[in-house]
């Protein structure tokens, strides 16, 4: 019987906040409460509480992951999912348990860990090479597939500080893809790139984990990706493994379970665990309606605001907004930025704060749905990207008091689109025309 | 405290290595062979921080003997012609002061970029493992390559005022090694507490330039042996470097060696503070990812 890959056993991981991180932390706060503590005696208090305020991130998590096999970790942010990574990646240390591992460990956390703008491509690459554990000669012998795979032959001998930043992206994704730990530990850093990379990656990732029998541990926070790419999963809530088991239950599970999304109304975004490069932010989200008034139900057919409050931190030459509507289960149902029709990338200045008002007019079929905002640059880099901020449901009711609403119980599909049908008889096509418009 | 350790190395499918990982506490030494198996990671480190330094200087490397050089210079003028400060006997002024400072600004760079090197490498420490004393190692790489083109030019230097080189030069290594062990055993304790503990990234400078005053760099050992009583002569012969520069004088200049003591010095220091060193670095990087 072949042991498992990875063996967790009653991990648990405990950070202190504010001061006493650490040892030598432990060491200034104890001194502090010795001179203190004559002074309490001669006050008539009692001893002092040395330990700061302490806070579990994880709380006796146990689980196995069999060799070969592909473990999704799914939870809300800050559930402990990317402490829980950072574990098995070695990077920082349980307080409490064992973890085991039975294989060489690989880990993705981040692309380009190391990359720096004065060195080639090629100089890059060994050494990023070389920081994910790979030897030198490893590095050679794989050397031009993963030039090929990133498609940047022609500037491999270029500083990267003159490459765009989709192919720096691109570049240092190919070096971590060709990496081949028996156990490979990956973040959802695939939200990176442009939108033809990234089916190139998923493919990718797809066949290290069921062509080349590696095992993987995927952290992401998408449900569609953990569909395509799990056999097993695991849900992690406040720190505690709550279920792990087959892909389709656990995403029916967490569905459950999951906090639901803020309805309409105004969402305050908190900067932790975000993706993007983070020259901007987007610091609020709501959703109004054509009077300019919060809004949580919309009608059937009827328009609705997207508002998002971004803060630019370093100036980006061209940026695009994009507002994407997405069903919780299935993924995202549509998309929008504002380069629709022809617009221009903008400029952001350092320090600005703006306002984007995104008006979608399209008519969603009754269901629930969340928001996602994104600020990404020219080249489809994400700079900041906003998931599940906000959730509206679409009522069955006309916008226009007609009675032209979704007419079966059971919705099928998201979205009614524009057409335009002709029915009539099959010989010479009387004009029968009819126009459904919104 | 919490730690890896490898229990397996070799990598066949019947007994693929096993790393545990859980709290350990106490104190540990690095794995050398943990270290030993990310050589290339501390060659290819250590090559980027060389390359960047120069990358877009049009004079490159030069700039690494320029510094000693100029402030040689500088103390040959405002020290050997103007003050009048004696130098060795026999030994001119100009090339006192080359002799010392060749070796001291890049130890005082290592020491600097060891400090730092925590910090600086955040990124790597944060989102990946690699063995993290791999780290302040690496910081030593620039530093080694400026000392060793400064005691070449030194060599010129001192040939061209008509010392040529003996079989004495074969020490120089030891000389150049135990420089770089003495500022790598300062740069573990330094880097690991600038984690937490910013104050010694910003206080270091201020301590190499103290030490710059205190070995005998832009004035003969001579001096202090003459004008000081014996207990702070005694204090300043705790000073490892002091052994360091005579012995490097010794080789190129045929100087009189100091006492044995002196010269024991560096050797003694190098060992206890590698070794004490990698102790304290080893325990504290465990929380590094937390603190920094």
């Amino acid at each position: 019987m072949a042991k498992p890959a990875i063996t967790v056993e009653q991990v648990s991981k405990e950070y202190r906040l504010g001061q006493g991180v650490g040892f030598e932390g432990q060491v200034t706060q104890r001194v502090d409460a010795m001179i203190r503590a004559p002074f309490r005696r001669l006050l008539g208090r009692g001893p002092e509480q040395v330990a700061g305020e302490k806070f579990w991130a994880l709380r006796d998590v146990s689980f196995e992951v069999a060799e070969g096999e592909v473990f999704g970790l799914i939870g809300a942010n800050g559930a402990g999912k990317s402490t829980l990574l950072k574990l098995l990646a070695r990077i920082t240390m349980p307080t409490e348990g064992r973890i085991t591992l039975r294989g060489q460990v690989g880990s993705l956390l981040e692309v380009g860990t190391g990359f720096h703008p004065e060195l080639t491509g090629r100089e890059n690459i060994f050494l990023n090479g070389s920081i994910l554990g790979m030897s030198r000669r490893e590095i050679a012998s794989r050397y031009d597939e993963i030039v090929e795979f990133s498609g940047v032959e022609q500037f491999i001998e270029t500083p990267v500080k003159r490459y765009s930043s989709g192919m720096f992206v691109r570049l240092a994704f190919s070096v971590a893809a060709h990496l081949e730990p028996a156990i490979l530990l990956l973040d959802e850093v695939l939200s990176v790139g442009d939108a033809e990379f990234q089916r190139k990656c998923l493919a990718k990732m797809d066949t290290i984990a069921h062509n080349e029998g590696r095992t993987i541990v995927f952290v992401s926070h998408g449900l569609p990706s953990v569909k395509t790419l799990c056999d097993r999963v695991a849900v992690i809530e406040g720190g505690h493994l709550v279920a792990a088991g087959p892909t389709d239950a656990m995403v029916a599970d967490y569905m459950q379970r999951v906090e639901p999304v803020p309805h309409g109304e105004v969402a305050d975004i908190s900067p932790n665990e975000r993706l993007g490069t983070g020259e901007a932010r987007v610091t609020q989200v709501s959703l109004v309606d054509d009077a300019d008034q919060a809004v949580e139900e919309i009608l059937f057919g009827q328009p609705f605001t997207v508002v998002a409050e971004v803060e630019v931190r370093e100036s980006v030459a061209a940026a695009v907004f994009e507002v994407g509507v997405s069903s919780e289960v299935f993924g995202r149902v549509m998309t929008a930025d504002h380069t629709d029709g022809g617009g221009e990338d903008v400029f952001l200045r350092a320090g600005d704060r703006m306002t984007v008002r995104a008006r979608i007019d399209s008519t969603l079929l009754p269901a629930e749905f969340v928001v996602d905002v994104g600020i990404l640059d020219s080249n489809g880099v994400t700079i900041d990207y906003v998931e599940r901020v906000i959730s509206f449901s679409v009522k069955n009711v006309a916008a226009d008091g007609s009675r032209d609403t979704y007419r079966w119980e059971h919705v099928a599909g998201h979205v009614r689109p524009d057409s335009r049908w002709e029915i009539g008889e099959r010989a010479g096509l009387v004009r029968g025309e009819q126009e459904v418009l919104p | 405290m919490p730690a890896t350790e490898v229990a397996a190395t070799d990598a066949t499918l019947e007994n693929p290595p096993t790393v545990v990982v859980e709290p350990r506490s106490g104190w540990h030494f690095p794995s050398l062979g943990e270290l030993w198996r990310y050589r290339d990671l501390v060659y290819f480190l250590g090559r980027r921080d060389i390359v960047i330094r120069y990358k877009q200087a049009a004079v490159g490397a030069f700039w690494a003997v320029l510094q000693p050089l100029l402030l040689a210079g500088l103390f040959a003028v405002f020290l050997g012609v103007i003050a009048k400060v004696a130098s060795a006997p026999g030994v001119p002024y100009p090339l006192l002061a080359v002799t010392g400072l060749v070796l001291w600004v890049p130890f005082a760079k290592a020491i600097e970029f060891g400090t730092m090197s925590t910090v600086s490498y955040e990124n790597l420490i944060t989102k990946i493992y690699v063995p993290r004393v791999a780290v302040p190692i690496t910081a030593l790489a620039s530093p080694v390559l400026d000392m060793l083109i400064g005691v070449g030019i030194a060599i010129v230097i001192a040939g061209g005022y008509g010392y040529f080189p003996s079989f004495r030069l074969l020490v120089i290594p030891l000389v150049v090694g135990l420089a770089m062990l003495i500022a790598l055993g300062l740069a573990l304790w330094s880097s690991a507490l600038n984690v937490k503990y910013r104050d010694f990234a910003l206080g270091i400078p201020t301590l190499t330039m103290v030490g710059l005053f205190v070995t005998p760099i832009t004035y003969p050992l001579d001096l202090v042996e003459q004008s000081i009583n014996e207990k702070f002569q005694f204090l300043y012969s705790l000073n490892p470097m002091v052994g360091v520069i005579e012995a490097f004088r010794w080789a190129l200049l045929g100087s009189p060696l100091p006492d044995i003591q002196v010269l024991l010095m560096p050797v003694l220091c190098s060992v206890v503070l590698v070794i004490t060193g990698a102790f304290y670095y080893e325990r504290a990087q465990q929380s590094f990812a937390d603190v920094i």
